[in-house]
């Protein structure tokens, strides 16, 4: 059989589609980070202990009301964009004259409390979440056997990625938003609403994280760690997409998604650090990030 | 008669004397024990506050206090860092007067801190870490090896699944110190039964998505993918396997290499039915070891682990040789607990190696299905025995250099 670098093509396609799979996640947080960064210029370190939660709050409605997981993808990121909304009102909003820092740290010290908090209560080896019945089983591709859960996880994240990079490029909403985020001062002056165009993206971030957490948990233990050993990476990839560019952070996600699944391959002692060898030579090249501009 | 009654007094004077001398042997006046472990990572349910509650369990039993003296228990988190579980070892001995560590899960950890404890001849009682190098090339003289280790795995895990026709492996493996030893251990033991080696990949600790690395194991047509990893790891890689359709197939094997009771908690029985493992310890086996597990599970709300379990053993074990010694003096304490059998609900007629391992009967049991589980926690059903000698190995086996 024929080789690409010592691999046969097969499993080399497999690969490929495993990163994807991965990316799906990176691009789906990432997107969020992007968005709450663009808007509200705050660095949100609880992005990963908010996709956590999704995760929990799937888990909690399956095991204590018996909620299952369609259901459960629609609550769960209504439940933690509205903790989202709390913590913009309370918390969050009183920072946005401060420096960037200001938020960063407030977030992060959120992210340890949640963490902490679940930790307690559940441990850290995690609670297991069925895959949903409808989903179950898998295809044989020939080259691999793609489990149909991953294979709705691609879709699911790319038509909300695509759904959300339309209505902020292409709606009018959108276009408030994109104004608000230039001149804040001068789009109220035009009777829009800004405080709450804030809160509500900002809410809506959160959300998106609380996705991704419902679409993790069947194929990771629901586990108070699962942000934490994320949200790194997921900076990572948000920096070399660009502060603040939606589509340069979603094509980065599924990009470095498919780099580390090719890392996997040929050297995999280094996949938990290929990411961050990328971010470093991005940041000497194009200070900005690949999609992002100089402010 | 004057004669009499003095020698009689000289012999009270000296008895009280050596009482005195006795009690004045305790070091600091108290006995620190320092629970060392990971606290709130992959590893915090297989040890963590656990085996803190499993050791106070034990200084409990025994009153708070020994020759007098009281018993104090600390704990600390290592974070998984060599670097930060050997900077808290040496300021709890140095400057807490800490008298023994215990537990310390995870190789690498262990390792930096037997470096530690054998340059302070402090008694150091592993529990967490599974390397055999501990009580091989990296032994030290007051360092125990209690649960478990990887030979012990090798032996129980890796000749039972080539028995039973398994004869080519592919190794998954955690890429740290643990995992290399445990790959290399079954290795030989595959190989020692007929079987054959056909590949091996490391993945980094912690890591979330495995499927790439199940994929490359499936690829390799081995008969057997062994899963030389622990913990979160082993909860991941099992869950995704069975998500890829790895097992369903007949024709790969899943052989977990270390498997806790937390982990097959954390999975459910429906996805980890029928693995096959080796362990120091299970509950429910006879009245002593349910009794003490029903009372451990009164304060923690789960069942002990064998790192747990064993954490409990081993400084019973300790507190008697300190009783037997009369000193906490690190190195007269360890030849103490070395000359005694070790005799409790977690091991019968144990005993203990001039290397530190502590030899005990190991067992080979099988996950029950779902319908065979009477509840939570009834998981295991032990198939065999594995005897202590055939276990672990011998002094000389060891490759330590201690005399003995």
């Amino acid at each position: 059989m024929s080789t690409i670098f010592g691999i046969p093509p097969q499993a080399l396609f497999g690969q490929l589609l495993l990163g994807l799979i991965n990316g799906s996640f990176y691009a789906l947080l990432s997107l969020g980070l992007a968005v709450i960064f663009g808007m509200l210029n705050v660095i949100n370190f609880a992005h990963g202990a908010l996709y956590m939660l999704g995760a929990f709050v799937a888990w909690l409605l399956l095991t204590m009301a018996g909620i299952g997981y369609w259901w459960a993808l629609l609550l769960a990121p209504l439940v933690v964009g509205a903790f989202g909304v709390v913590l913009e009102k309370t918390l969050l909003s009183r920072l946005y004259k401060l420096d960037h820092l200001y938020g960063l740290l407030l977030t992060f010290g959120l992210a340890l409390i949640v963490e902490g908090a679940f930790r307690h209560f559940y441990g850290v080896s995690g609670q297991p979440y069925p895959i949903p019945d409808l989903l179950r089983g898998g295809q044989n591709l020939g080259f691999m056997f793609l489990p149909n859960y991953r294979g709705w996880v691609v879709v699911a994240s790319l038509v909300v990625c695509l759904a959300t990079w339309y209505a902020i490029e292409r709606t009018k909403l959108g276009a408030y938003l994109r104004a608000a985020t230039e001149n804040p001062v001068l789009v109220q002056a035009f009777g829009i609403n800004v405080p709450l165009m804030i809160t509500a993206t900002y809410g809506f971030g959160v959300a998106l994280a609380g996705l991704a957490g419902v679409l993790a948990a069947p194929i990771y233990q629901v586990s108070p760690l699962m942000g934490s050993n994320l949200i790194i990476v997921v900076f990572a990839v948000v920096v070399i997409g660009g502060m603040g560019s939606i589509l340069g952070a979603v094509l980065t996600g599924y990009g470095l998604g498919l780099l580390e699944g090719l890392t996997k391959v040929f050297y995999p002692e280094a996949s938990n650090i290929v990411v961050f060898v990328i971010m470093a030579v991005v940041l000497l090249i194009k200070p900005a990030g690949l999609f992002g501009r100089e402010r | 008669m004057i004669a009499r009654l003095l020698a009689g007094a000289a012999l009270a004077a000296l008895a009280v004397g050596s009482a005195q001398a006795q009690q004045g042997k305790i070091s600091g006046d108290v006995v620190k024990i320092g629970v060392l472990n990971d606290r709130s990572g992959l590893y915090a349910d297989l040890g963590g506050e656990g085996s803190a509650v499993a050791v106070r369990m034990a200084v409990e039993e025994v009153g708070g206090k020994i020759l007098g003296k009281p018993i104090e228990v600390v704990s600390a988190d290592h974070q998984n860092k060599p670097d930060i579980g050997s900077n808290l070892s040496r300021e709890w001995i140095d400057r807490d007067g800490v008298d023994v560590i215990v537990d310390v899960p995870n190789s690498g950890v262990a390792l930096a801190v037997q470096e530690v404890t054998r340059e302070k001849k402090t008694i150091f009682l592993m529990q967490g870490p599974a390397t055999s190098r501990l009580t091989g090339d990296a032994c030290s003289p007051t360092g125990f090896h209690w649960a478990y280790d990887t030979r012990a795995l090798a032996v129980g895990t890796g000749q039972a699944i080539v028995k039973e026709g398994g004869k080519s492996w592919f190794f998954l493996t955690a890429d740290y110190a643990f995992g290399h030893q445990l790959e290399t251990d079954t290795a030989a033991q595959v190989k020692k039964a007929g079987g054959t080696v056909v590949g091996a990949v490391r993945a980094p600790l912690n890591t979330a998505d495995f499927s790439s690395f199940l994929l490359q194991a499936q690829s390799s047509g081995a008969q057997v993918i062994g899963l030389a990893n622990a913990g979160g790891d082993t909860i991941t890689s099992i869950k995704q396997a069975s998500e890829f359709g790895l097992t369903q197939s007949g024709q790969q094997k899943l052989a977990g290499l270390l498997i806790f009771l937390s982990d097959v908690h954390a999975l459910g029985l429906q996805v980890a039915q029928d693995l096959v493992l080796t362990t120091g310890f299970y509950w429910d086996m006879d009245d002593e070891k349910r009794a003490w597990s029903e009372k451990y599970k009164a304060k923690t709300g789960k069942m002990p682990t064998m790192v747990q379990a064993g954490s409990y053993s081993s400084v019973k074990h300790y507190l008697k040789a300190i009783e037997a010694a009369g000193t906490d003096d690190g190195p007269t304490v360890a030849a103490k607990m070395k000359e005694m059998p070790v005799n409790d609900m977690f091991a019968k007629n144990g005993k203990i190696l001039p290397n530190g391992r502590m030899v005990h009967d190991m067992y080979l049991a099988r996950v029950k299905k779902p319908s065979e589980s009477k509840g939570p926690w009834d998981y295991y059903e032990i198939i065999r025995t594995i005897p202590g000698d055939e276990a672990f190995a011998t002094m000389a086996e060891s490759g330590c250099k201690l005399p003995g």
